[in-house]
């Protein structure tokens, strides 16, 4: 998996999936659910985030509800990798089935909005080009390694139901 | 080495003499939960792209409740493309608009001690109830059961919560969930709430899945109650005869546990989670000058038969406030056939009430009684996040059906305690 580079998005503690996903655009497009992802916290988020962007969070980052659109939302906006000092235990395994790398970063109050991030998701490496810091974090859990590095959970049992036909 | 009741399940689902907590285990699935909202509109064009079909349809429940009944073309459509799946997959335990699938599970009987269960829904949690583990995913996720027919788990770890003494009049498991909100806040991953002590063993199971429901909201993998002879007659009230072993599935008594937190429930009052977050709760007193636009009674965890029975017992002999609306979406057909049937229904329409289809409606904002701007709502509901009901302005209160039911009448925020014999 190649490293990620991209400009700090900063979100406080227990974000939930409702602001990521909200119900009111269940039944719209993933474009129309994308353009009011998180909202509620920092309108000018959707708007403004960039291909590769970092999403940077405190504790409990997408507790709530098990609604997959969530993670969805974030990769549909080209988000790179979600930090978080710890995640809600559904978004967590969404985020890396759909190959969205999410890491958790006890450090994560030391970085600043708008701070360019190099992540090596696969290592566990943060480099912080402002200030110079690099900080290693757990990285992606050793058995879900091959799911994430083929490319999240479709392509994964794509290899397995392959492998079985054989 | 005594064991949870956590480890004793997910030890056999794996295939394994023991698990320990921390310990990354592939279980069997017994049985997955699917709902409109995250099922078949989800997951089905991934089996058609991964030409992959189910693994077992017997172990497969199927529920529309999410967007019942149709209101839109889209709805339509979602509920459309439920009923195909159904019948392409051969599932036939399907229940189309017969109420909330979790709820349906207990009615039905479909969950015992000892099972391992998965939902396509974070409430899945509830079904632990029976003695059994269940916990939600997302759908990206079910697509793999469905396909595979396992999943893999981190062994969490047992917190156990004890709780002592009858409750006051006018206190129910709902105000014990809130309290925990606070009390243990919302981040509990790797860790299954494991419930028990006296008031648990007095409540019925469905009051017990007031408490499995919202370790969801406790942020906890699951929730949990061991077995005992309420789990047994409540499956035998649906109808099934519980397997010889069922009350074996029980935590050993000297089991260790990560931590164990004893509370009274005599002290406790009505609790009230104000907005915009289930932790933010506390005693219902001193919300008194806020004024209500809705009261709402819906959802898996607060619009079961036993439910209604409280708002009735309330609203006996008393009308809905001026200027307050009541809307009511009981959580399946069965419990509005029994609330019509013994006259919970009729206490509720004579009083003011509205009537909602039904479904798990305006909880999600997905269905009928969603909010205005600035309005504000006292909810039976789970989560009161900003935005969940309607307008990101609305203001969402979350509290016992006693405690809506009492702000209802009062038309701003009441201590059901000044309504009840």
């Amino acid at each position: 998996m190649k490293a990620i580079e991209g400009r700090a998005w900063l979100f406080g503690n227990d974000i939930n999936t409702d602001a990521m996903a909200p119900g009111l655009y269940f039944k719209a497009s993933m474009d129309e659910m994308a353009r009011h992802c998180l909202e509620t916290v920092d309108p000018a988020f959707a708007r403004s985030v960039r291909p590769g962007d970092i999403v940077v969070a405190g504790r409990n980052f997408g507790v709530g509800s098990a609604r997959e659109q969530a993670a969805l939302a974030l990769a549909h906006l080209g988000v790179g990798a979600v930090l978080a000092v710890s995640f809600g235990r559904i978004f967590y395994r969404n985020a890396l089935n759909f190959g969205l790398p999410a890491l958790t970063f006890p450090e994560a109050a030391t970085v600043l909005a708008g701070d360019l991030l190099r992540i090596e998701p696969v290592a566990g490496r943060i480099e912080n080009t402002r200030s110079g810091a690099t900080h290693r974090v757990p990285g992606i859990p050793p058995h879900l390694m091959a799911m994430v590095e083929a490319g999240g959970l479709m392509l994964w049992l794509k290899l397995r139901l392959k492998k079985e036909a054989v | 080495m005594p064991r949870t009741l956590t480890e004793k399940i997910l030890a056999r689902a794996a295939g394994q003499q023991r698990v320990s907590p921390g310990e990354i285990v592939t279980c069997r699935v017994d049985l997955a939960l699917l709902l409109d909202s995250g099922g078949p509109r989800r997951i089905w064009p991934r089996l058609t792209e991964l030409g992959a079909g189910v693994w077992d349809p017997d172990r497969i429940v199927l529920c529309s409740d999410h967007f019942t009944p149709a209101v839109d073309a889209e709805s339509a459509a979602i509920l459309k493309l439920t009923r195909e799946f159904a019948a392409h997959f051969n599932i036939e335990r399907f229940f189309d608009m017969r109420g909330i699938g979790h709820v349906l599970l207990a009615e039905q009987g479909l969950l015992a001690p000892g099972m391992f269960a998965v939902g396509g829904d974070s409430h899945s949690s509830m079904g632990g109830a029976f003695g059994c583990f269940m916990a939600g995913f997302g759908a990206i996720e079910m697509t793999g059961v469905l396909v595979t027919g396992e999943i893999w788990i981190q062994t969490p770890e047992t917190v156990r919560v004890n709780w002592s003494g009858r409750f006051a009049r006018g206190v129910v498991a709902k105000d014990i969930a809130l309290f925990l909100c606070r009390q243990l806040g919302m981040e509990n991953g790797g860790r299954v709430l494991e419930y028990g002590g006296e008031t648990v063993q007095n409540m019925s199971i469905w009051e017990r899945m007031v408490l499995t429901n919202m370790a969801a909201e406790l942020g906890a993998e699951t929730g949990l109650v061991e077995a005992d002879e309420v789990t047994l007659q409540a499956l035998r009230a649906a109808g099934r005869e519980p397997a010889l072993d069922a009350l074996d599935w029980r935590s050993d008594p000297d089991a260790r546990y990560a931590a164990v937190h004893d509370y009274s429930a005599t002290e406790l009052s009505p609790q009230i989670a104000a907005p915009h977050s289930p932790a933010n709760s506390g005693p219902v007193a001193g919300f008194d000058t806020v004024r209500v636009d809705q009261a709402y009674i819906g959802a898996c965890v607060g619009a079961k038969l036993s439910d209604l029975r409280m708002v009735a017992e309330v609203l006996k002999g008393r009308t809905v406030a001026r200027g307050t609306r009541l809307l009511v979406a009981p959580a399946s057909v069965s419990a509005m056939t029994a609330a019509a049937a013994d006259g919970t229904l009729a206490t509720l329409t004579a009083a003011g009430a509205y009537l909602l289809p039904t479904g798990c409606g305006a909880c999600a904002a997905l269905g009928a009684g969603v909010l205005a701007e600035n309005e504000v709502c006292i909810s039976s509901t789970n989560r009161n996040f900003r935005g969940r009901m309607g307008a990101n302005s609305a203001q969402v209160y979350l509290a016992s059906p006693y405690t809506v039911a009492a702000s209802a009448v009062a038309g701003r925020i009441a201590d059901p305690r000044e309504f009840l014999p």
